[in-house]
């Protein structure tokens, strides 16, 4: 027995194997009398093992090895990465909305975004999480709200928009990842049933370039077919010389930092393609049937906000959905719903309502395009 | 010449430059070995030798009476110091037979025929029994059960997987470059005991000398198998991915690829049917590709089942200092260590070290929608639903959502943005899918 337990401690106190330490080195088995007789002894060499062991576990002559679940390899991309790379697209239409409509454009993007960001470190602070603001999803929403209002609207209108859009819009359904609707289109929605006339008091471009008391009001393409039947040239509209919002005037502007994202795969290609495609098309069918009447579907995709909403709104990650085939139903649901308030609806443009309604239908279809699983057979 | 692939998938850096040219280094037998009696999927072993028992190398000393289950063997000459609970390369103190090393090889081989293609094929399922050999793919099922498929389930074609998708690991790459015929004739047993006569094997593109290497033997062999170059993704090694690729058949949901003809064997696997039908070898090594940044001299090794990882670490020119990660397999479905003592297992493809910064820990974001693992999952699954059901604990969403099918392959949380440990929440969340069964069954 003393032997047994003697070859045992000097196991323990001179590991020389580099083989795994076996269970009997840690823990002493011994039975019978001979454990009271040697009690006393015992106990202390109990103790100096216990501590030679502990000793052992915290004297590791390196660091320790990182432990984590598998996968151990990663994808470049992240969250925040993801978020900039979008604000970074939105640039050009900034770029040029500052362009055409100059220093009012350059304070209600910075007012904006500073107030959508302040919102959301406001309430970051309150809830006591952390600051969110990095993960750039509050700056993108900032500016994109500015970019879809009209060039004379107040920036106190703007703020109040900013600090709706974020508090209502995405923090109070639970922030980042957990809300309905595209927050920068609910802080316009509110923005246009609280402020109807500013809202809709368009600017022409090149006039309001230091201030709103210069800006010559003028109505959009959209308006302007829709109640006076004046045509705007493609021209025009693909540069962005028109009246609009501070954003959506230059397709070009637009699709240079739209198709960035495509090709990042950081908006799914399907959506734009559903909603222009659908509008074009349906569009289309009404223009043949009555070309007095109806514009042509060109003219539909290039005027109004579809070129800005079906590049940067729609394809919102969050509110739009997680499977392929339930991109194709979202983007052509908008363009269908887009298509009849243009042609039907008391408005001249629709953009905004329709992606947010079909924002509403995300959840439903996520669930009903659910992929076939490999190998399932369904009943 | 392309293949068609299965569907989605992802392209993880491959890093095979560390070891893809190096030539199988044998490496000379350790001291001591540790040997658990559990490397495989079904019942444990119980030993069969005692404390202090002289063992010959090859000698059986730990067998089950089960079917679903295999023998391990000594894989050096020496005596028995102790049979008791060791760490096990997955964390926890599994019960191993340590044995040291007292001299050279003195083998204790299996009874083989002379000629194999004379033999019965129940003697040849025997011998590979006998020998202990599971898949060394990963998953290391007991072959003799695979390769005794059920009558009502007719097997038409065999395929030889040596795609090793994995990023890092070349073993199977260099084997079927280095040990071409040995594979072959592996190959060609399997299909004698599975009685069929279609044999595919799939490589992936990125071993174009492999795929030469394999084709080249086929010819002089004059084999009539059909060696494919198939799209290099991940998972394209994961047996239902493989079939799918090769053959165009999706293994059913809860099936087997026996459910529709196939069987489906790692390269590995084949050598080591053949080293024990021509040599009477049983399996007592396996290549293992040691490699990273992390260690400084990554090469591809002949190993002994059982030698501790710190000998094949030092065999490998040692850690470098700023380690900070060291993990059994690949980067995508390997197993982190703690402890280099634990012993190199049947399963070990890989030991990978690294010292990446990305290995640092990483802030979750929360789930941001964006399809990602939706697009990325071969099993078209949609994890961020069930990594959020096993949040909820909401049992029957997750089994509508057919959770079960999961292999658990790692390519959503590769993808996620939020670095949302996907796979981890499906792993906890069929765990509590099983409790939830098992307690309906009670």
């Amino acid at each position: 027995m003393t032997d047994e337990n003697q070859k045992n401690r000097e196991e323990t106190e001179k590991p020389e194997s580099t083989g795994p330490e076996s269970d009997t080195n840690k823990s002493k088995q011994d039975s019978g009398s001979e454990a009271k007789k040697k009690g006393k002894s015992r106990k202390k060499e109990k103790a100096k093992k216990k501590s030679d062991d502990r000793s052992k576990l915290f004297q590791l002559d390196r660091q320790p090895f990182i432990l984590a679940p598998s996968p151990h390899q990663y994808s470049e991309d992240s969250v925040p990465k993801i978020m900039w790379s979008v604000v970074g697209a939105v640039a050009p239409a900034a770029i040029m909305a500052v362009y055409y409509f100059g220093f009012p454009a350059v304070w209600m993007i910075f007012a904006c975004m500073a107030s959508a960001l302040g919102t959301e470190a406001l309430i970051n602070r309150v809830k006591g999480e952390g600051y969110t603001i990095k993960d750039g999803s509050a700056a993108i929403t900032g500016l994109l709200l500015a970019l879809t209002l009209p060039p004379s609207f107040p920036v106190s209108g703007g703020i109040i928009g900013s600090v709706f859009a974020i508090a209502i819009g995405k923090q109070v359904f639970g922030g980042l990842g957990a809300n309905i609707f595209n927050p920068a289109l609910l802080g316009r929605a509110f923005l246009q049933a609280s402020f109807p006339v500013a809202m809709t008091t368009w600017t022409a471009p090149n006039t309001a370039k230091f201030s709103t008391v210069d800006a010559v009001s003028a109505a959009t393409p959209l308006g302007q077919f829709k109640f006076e039947n004046i045509m705007t040239q493609y021209g025009d509209l693909l540069t962005g010389n028109i009246g609009g919002s501070l954003g959506e005037t230059s397709a070009i502007a637009i699709l240079l930092g739209g198709l960035y994202l495509l090709v990042k795969k950081y908006a799914d290609w399907r959506i734009p393609a559903s909603f222009l495609g659908s509008v074009f098309v349906l569009g289309g069918i009404f223009w043949l049937i009555n070309p007095a009447q109806y514009p042509d579907p060109i003219f539909h995709l290039l005027s109004g906000g579809l070129m800005f909403g079906a590049f940067f709104m729609a394809t919102d990650m969050v509110t739009s959905p997680i499977t392929p085939k339930g991109a194709w139903i979202f983007g052509a649901g908008a363009g269908l719903i887009l298509i009849v308030i243009r042609l039907y609806g008391g408005l001249p443009e629709g953009v905004m309502y329709s992606i947010l309604l079909m924002n509403s239908f995300t959840p439903l279809i996520n669930r009903y395009t659910r992929p076939k699983v490999f190998g399932e057979v369904r009943a | 010449m392309k293949f068609p692939t299965f569907n989605k998938g992802v392209h993880p850096s491959e890093h095979k430059e560390f070891t893809n040219t190096k030539s199988i280094e044998f490496m000379p037998a350790p001291e001591e070995v540790f040997i658990p009696v559990q490397q495989h999927i079904g019942a444990p072993d119980e030993p069969v030798i005692e404390r202090r028992d002289e063992v010959k190398t090859g000698q059986v000393i730990g067998r089950s009476e089960k079917y679903v289950s295999s023998p391990v063997h000594s894989p050096v000459t020496g005596k028995v110091k102790k049979i008791d609970n060791f760490l096990h390369p997955m964390g926890s103190k599994v019960q191993m037979i340590q044995i040291q090393r007292t001299g050279d090889d003195d083998w204790d081989l299996l009874e083989h025929p002379d000629d194999w293609e004379s033999a019965s094929v129940d003697e040849l399922r025997q011998l590979v029994w006998d020998a202990g050999i599971v898949g060394l793919g990963g998953a290391a099922f007991p072959t003799h059960v695979k390769l005794a498929p059920p009558e009502d389930k007719p097997v038409d074609s065999f395929i030889l997987n040596g795609c090793e998708c994995e990023p890092y690991l070349t073993s199977d790459h260099r084997a079927m470059v280095e040990m071409t015929d040995k594979i072959l004739t592996g190959m060609s047993i399997i299909m004698k005991v599975l009685g069929v006569e279609n044999g595919y094997i799939g490589i992936e593109d990125n071993k174009p000398d492999a795929v030469e290497a394999m084709h080249e033997r086929v010819q002089k062999l004059d084999l009539n198998y059909q060696v494919m170059s198939l799209e290099t993704k991940y998972p394209q090694g994961a047996e239902k991915m493989l079939i799918k690729s090769v053959l165009d058949r999706k293994v059913p949901a809860g099936g087997l690829p026996m459910d529709v003809g196939t069987v489906v064997n790692n390269v590995g696997t084949a050598m080591a049917v053949a080293e024990a039908v021509t040599e009477g070898k049983p399996l007592i090594q396996r290549v293992v590709t040691i490699t990273g940044n992390g260690i400084n001299e990554p090469k591809n090794v002949m190993a002994r089942i059982g030698t501790p990882l710190q000998s094949l670490v030092d065999f490998a020119g040692g850690l470098a200092d700023d380690t900070t990660q060291v993990f059994m397999g690949g980067p995508m479905m390997g197993m982190a260590l703690y402890d280099l003592s634990v012993p190199v297992i049947k399963a070990t493809s890989g030991i990978i070290c690294t010292k990446d910064k990305s290995v640092k820990r990483m802030e979750s974001y929360p789930c941001i929608q964006c399809g990602a693992c939706v697009e990325a999952c071969p099993m078209n699954l949609v994890p961020t639903r069930l990594a959020k059901f096993t949040e909820n604990q909401q049992i029957e969403a997750m089994e509508q959502y057919q959770i079960d099918s999961c292999v658990e392959c790692g390519s959503c949380a590769f993808v996620c943005p939020s670095h949302i440990p996907l796979v981890q929440w499906i792993r906890v969340g069929k765990y509590r899918v099983n409790e939830s069964r098992n307690k309906q069954a009670a």
